[in-house]
């Protein structure tokens, strides 16, 4: 195969050309970029011969522009009373903004001391998305909400073709919440890369919907990295769709235990679409909580991934995780490949998981025919249905983002 | 002449449940079918609703002088022909009142009338919601997710007082309920009844007939009609038992094989 990057010379000179069309390492982030760009070349872009990558192929990056993005406008309406901020990958998102009480910019040096901090307490400083993103983002959006402080915000990216790198840095204090609705949309073929890091202090709360629509020739590797504090809560929601190819990362680590984590995720894919959910859970300490649900819809020839990792060392005695995998095949040339991976050591805890692949179900198709709703209505009634759940737990902005129409999928 | 079935023969699988089935239904009708545990009287109300799981192999239903077996279940709901479900199906994540406003105008749509928006939709649920003394909180809830057995029936014959049908079957619509339950759901049927229309109950108990009085009753067994009488079948139905039924089958087949 000329045009994929399943053999190694191909990933090598993909690789290559990737690094030699970035310019050079500048401003704020320069050292980041060049340790970035040093890894890269390193460790190469990963092979299906890696475990994390065995069911993802990366083919699609090969026939992606790579230049840095065209910034544009996304598609929505005015907003509402949250701040709304545009991040380009390139201009300054916070000129002329006036910030909300309670959120300020990190200084360059507490920026210095914290980036990279929580990527290497939650063990991804090296993942390759990571480390693309590193290499080439050349500004971070890095914020405090003080401590007692409550704010929103909105965060939004349109990319109209090549590179949009994302980077955001978040600190919150003690009993400081955040709720944070982000949206991403490709319009043209090219790579999103977004790496979030966020520390939860003590009784902290976070809560991030990122919701992402792509098209065919679109990639978007995104990873959460967020390191919880005790008492402190945390809960990310995403939805994907219309993606070729999109690998979504949520990672998060209960320092001390004593945390709340909840995860939502939806992945749509329909034609050659892939979309690859990996999350990784740690609890170092005692008496955390978890509460994941991930949902996959599949139709036409898509592919899904979803690997969820929770790890329960001896000292997190009493844990409560509950992981559960629910997938809509909705094409016999569609596939779900999903893997819990649970390591417990601690023998005093509460570990729930459970995965199920179905397709709509022909009592519940029958039961709408029968009132006189068509074939197809009724089959939209029920893939929204099984999206709702996810869609739920979205921050109400991020909510108002996922019209019926975004989801609908060919089944062709 | 609202439906006509003749000499109808269904399998589901490979299994033959219908083996020449014969009614008819006239405007302004109340018929009771009654028999054992698979005897086909559910068989009957699925094939007539259109239900993917079942094949009809020989036989005809006629609907106000159409072919019914050749519409999709979606066009024989929106001409007018109800099927109330033994077991209502839960769907969680759809909303009850979207499902009830997106049914009723799918056959509003049909009889040539008006599609109603949300507001003028909940003005009509509001007061249909009367006939089965349903609490409006069953509205926002998942359709049918969580219900109790009685409020799961009173949900079908909601569906039933929005849907306005000339044909309404319903499957055992008794089974499971209290006594309470039974006399509302029994009212809202008999309210529901008209000149106009027609109710084919299929049911296991006399009890139900003693809140709703058929014109006709008829008794089935081994997948076709092996009686049919007055209201007063029943009665004897449930002083006798099914026992004779077996008598009269027994002498059935050895006519057939002589």
């Amino acid at each position: 195969m000329t045009a994929s990057l399943s053999a190694p010379t191909q990933r090598a000179a993909w690789l290559e050309q990737w690094l030699s069309q970035l310019p050079a390492a500048s401003g704020a982030l320069a050292a980041v970029q060049q340790r970035g760009r040093a890894a890269l070349a390193q460790q190469g872009v990963p092979s299906s011969r890696s475990e994390d990558w065995r069911f993802t192929d990366l083919s699609l990056l090969q026939a992606l522009p790579l230049a840095a993005a065209q910034p544009a406008q996304p598609t929505l309406d005015a907003g509402g009373s949250v701040l709304r901020l545009q991040l380009d990958g390139q201009s300054d998102p916070l000129a002329g903004v006036t910030l909300p009480a309670g959120l300020e910019v990190l200084s360059e040096a507490e920026l210095a001391q914290g980036l990279g901090h929580t990527l290497a307490a939650t063990a991804c400083q090296q993942h390759w998305p990571v480390e693309l993103n590193q290499a080439s983002a050349t500004q971070v959006l890095a914020l405090r909400v003080k401590s007692r402080a409550s704010a929103a915000l909105e965060l939004v990216s349109a990319s109209a073709g090549g590179m949009l790198p994302l980077r955001i840095l978040l600190v919150l204090e003690e009993k400081a919440q955040l709720d944070l609705s982000q949206l991403i949309e490709a319009r043209a073929a090219g790579l999103v890369s977004l790496v979030i890091e966020a520390h939860l202090a003590r009784s902290a709360q976070l809560r991030h919907g990122l919701v992402a629509f792509g098209q065919n020739d679109a990639a978007l590797f995104s990873h959460i990295a967020v390191e919880q504090e005790p008492e402190s809560q945390a809960a990310l929601s995403n939805v994907a769709a219309g993606w070729g190819l999109a690998r979504h990362e949520p990672r998060l680590v209960q320092v001390q235990g004593q945390a709340h984590s909840f995860l939502r995720g939806l992945q749509l894919v329909g034609g050659q679409q892939i979309a690859d959910t990996h999350s990784f859970v740690q609890f170092s300490g005692p008496e955390g909580e978890l509460d994941q649900v991930h949902k996959a819809v599949a139709a036409g020839q898509g592919r899904s991934v979803f690997n969820g990792a929770v790890r329960v060392p001896r000292e997190a005695q009493q844990t409560n995780a509950a992981q559960l995998s629910r997938n809509l095949l909705l094409s016999d040339r569609a596939r779900i490949d999903t893997k819990p991976e649970l390591e417990i050591v601690a023998d005093d805890v509460k570990c729930a998981h459970g995965a199920t692949v179905s397709s709509l179900q022909t009592d519940e198709l029958f039961y709408l025919q029968s009132r006189g709703i068509g074939a197809e209505q009724a089959a939209g009634l029920l893939k929204r249905a099984f999206c709702e759940e996810v869609l739920r737990a979205l921050p109400e902005p991020a909510r108002q983002w996922c019209p019926l129409d975004q989801l609908e999928l060919e089944s062709a | 002449m609202l439906l006509e079935i003749r000499d109808l023969h269904a399998r589901v699988e490979d299994k033959e449940i219908l083996k020449g089935v014969n009614l008819t239904i006239r405007a302004g009708e109340i018929h009771a079918v009654m028999g054992r545990n698979g005897s086909g009287k559910s068989t009957l109300s699925k094939v007539l609703a259109g239900h993917p799981a079942y094949t009809v192999t020989g036989g005809s239903v006629t609907y106000r002088g159409e072919n019914l077996l050749e519409l999709d279940p979606e066009q024989r709901a929106r001409t007018g022909v109800f099927l109330g479900f033994q077991y209502p199906v839960e769907i969680p994540g759809v909303s009850n009142l979207e499902f009830l406003r997106v049914a009723t105008n799918a056959r509003r749509a049909q009889k040539g009338e008006e599609e109603l928006d949300t507001f003028a939709f909940e003005d009509l649920v509001r007061e249909r919601l009367q006939v089965v003394q349903m609490d409006p909180a069953f509205l926002d809830r998942s359709v049918n997710e969580g219900f109790s057995g009685g409020e799961k029936k009173r949900n079908e014959i909601l569906q039933m007082a929005l849907l306005d049908p000339l044909v309404a079957i319903l499957d055992e619509t008794d089974s499971g309920l209290d006594i309470d339950a039974l006399r509302i759901v029994a009212g809202g049927v008999n309210q529901l009844a008209s000149p106009d229309n027609a109710t084919l109950l299929i049911t296991h108990y006399q009890r139900l007939l003693d809140a709703i009085t058929p014109d006709y009753v008829h008794v089935m067994a081994a997948g076709r009609m092996l009686r049919t009488g007055g209201k007063e079948l029943a009665l004897e139905l449930e002083e006798r038992g099914y026992d004779w039924v077996d008598q009269e089958l027994a002498a059935l087949a050895a006519a057939e094989v002589a």
